[in-house]
């Protein structure tokens, strides 16, 4: 019998058809899925807090706004997510218990912190930049809710890119100091950007299970390369340096050749040693036990009103 | 520390003059305040006219497998389609 329905499974993969919330699949992808999707929602929400931080001290009421919507954005993102784990049979509250436990991780470019508004900018432009590219293939992902909800989030990301971009060309426009910030925080966050994809093909042992499962789409070295290529024109066209004396055009490979990545980094972030690991989940941790009794008293509205 | 909320199922209906189609879910303590997380996670950007929350254990669904002989007769009615029937090309309108 397994072996009829893991035949299907497979036919579906192989006609790049989407596998639904009650098929029947292997416990190695539906593992794999949840691990992937519940990461991926923490990030969203993990990720509100880099940018949250400025919210109270924008420059000006629209970007103000502006901030606000993008930081809402994200929390729906987070959303969109945990909906998609829920139909492969993951709770919502484990989840959140695995993530303020440290049983499952975030993105590690969250354990960065947001020391001036031009942070809001160079997130907007290279981190979010970097997610688009990650996410725009897993529209195409082979488990459907996670499609969806990827299709959502990339609909709503472009407007978080664009206004950081728009940000930066006017603080570019601005004084010598504002100049200065935005190629500051440029140097902080493009090593962390380019970590954003993963470790390196021949260190990522799953890629190529993930792939023949259509759970991933290109590996982590290609959307790499994509990004860089798609970045150093938008870094010269903002009038900033990025901070790779190895950063130049390969007419040969048509592609930019940078500069290696200190993996080092990245295994220490993801270890729980980056600048703000403790914080951003002491952070998670107090809005979500601050919250029980507002989530106790909802419940008992509810059960005293329906009986 | 737990108190979990129940999950509704969330339909929308992008614009008038189209079916509601089920978008997510999300956690509410009753329907109210399922109508009002749907309208701020689901319709940000003008995304829906109309809202249905549906609690999800009331949902029932067809068996998992959507080869499952429980659509089979459908199958082998092929005298429902229009293309089934010959008729000469050169009868009008039809």
């Amino acid at each position: 019998m397994t072996d009829l329905l893991e035949q299907h499974f497979d036919a579906t993969i192989a006609h790049d058809r989407r596998i639904e919330p009650r098929d029947w699949m292997p416990d190695a992808y539906r593992k794999t899925m949840v691990r992937q999707i519940a990461q991926h929602a923490h990030s969203e929400i993990i990720g509100m807090q880099p940018e949250g931080n400025w919210i109270t001290r924008a420059p000006s009421l629209r970007r103000k706004a502006i901030l606000l919507a993008k930081v809402q954005d994200e929390a729906g993102h987070g959303m969109y997510l945990y909906s998609a784990a829920e139909t492969l049979g993951a709770d919502r509250a484990d989840l959140t218990e695995l993530l303020i436990s440290g049983g499952q991780k975030y993105s590690s470019i969250f354990n960065y912190p947001t020391l001036t508004y031009a942070d809001v900018g160079v997130i907007g432009w290279l981190v979010d930049g970097a997610a688009i590219c990650n996410q725009v293939p897993l529209c195409r992902s082979s488990y459907g809710p996670y499609a969806r909800a990827m299709v959502r989030i990339c609909k709503e990301e472009s407007f978080h890119q664009r206004q950081g971009y728009e940000l930066l060309l006017t603080m570019m426009r601005g004084t010598e100091a504002q100049r200065a910030m935005v190629q500051d925080a440029t140097n902080r966050f493009w090593w962390p950007s380019l970590m954003m994809f993963g470790p390196p093909d021949d260190r990522s042992p799953n890629t190529e299970r993930s792939m023949a499962w259509g759970i991933k789409r290109h590996t982590n070295d290609e959307l790499r390369q994509r990004f860089v290529d798609m970045t150093v024109p938008q870094a010269d066209k903002l009038g900033v340096t990025l901070p790779d004396p190895d950063l130049r055009w390969n007419g040969e490979r048509g592609r930019y050749d940078f500069g290696a990545v200190d993996w080092s980094e990245l295994d220490a972030v993801i270890k729980g040693n980056g600048p703000c690991n403790a914080q951003r989940i002491d952070a998670r941790r107090k809005a979500h036990e601050d919250g029980d009794w507002v989530r106790a008293a909802a419940l008992a509205h509810a059960a005293k009103a329906a009986s | 520390m737990s108190s979990s909320w129940p999950l509704w199922e969330v339909f929308l209906r992008g614009k008038r003059g189209l079916n509601h189609v089920h978008v997510g879910s999300l956690h509410a303590a009753d329907a109210e305040m399922a109508l009002r997380h749907a309208r701020d996670l689901y319709t940000r950007r003008n995304e829906g006219v109309s809202i249905w929350v549906v609690r999800a254990a009331d949902v029932t669904a067809s068996s998992p497998d959507e080869k499952d002989p429980f659509f089979a007769p459908a199958a082998d009615k092929v005298y429902r389609h229009p293309t089934f029937y010959d008729i000469p090309d050169d009868v009008p309108h039809m």
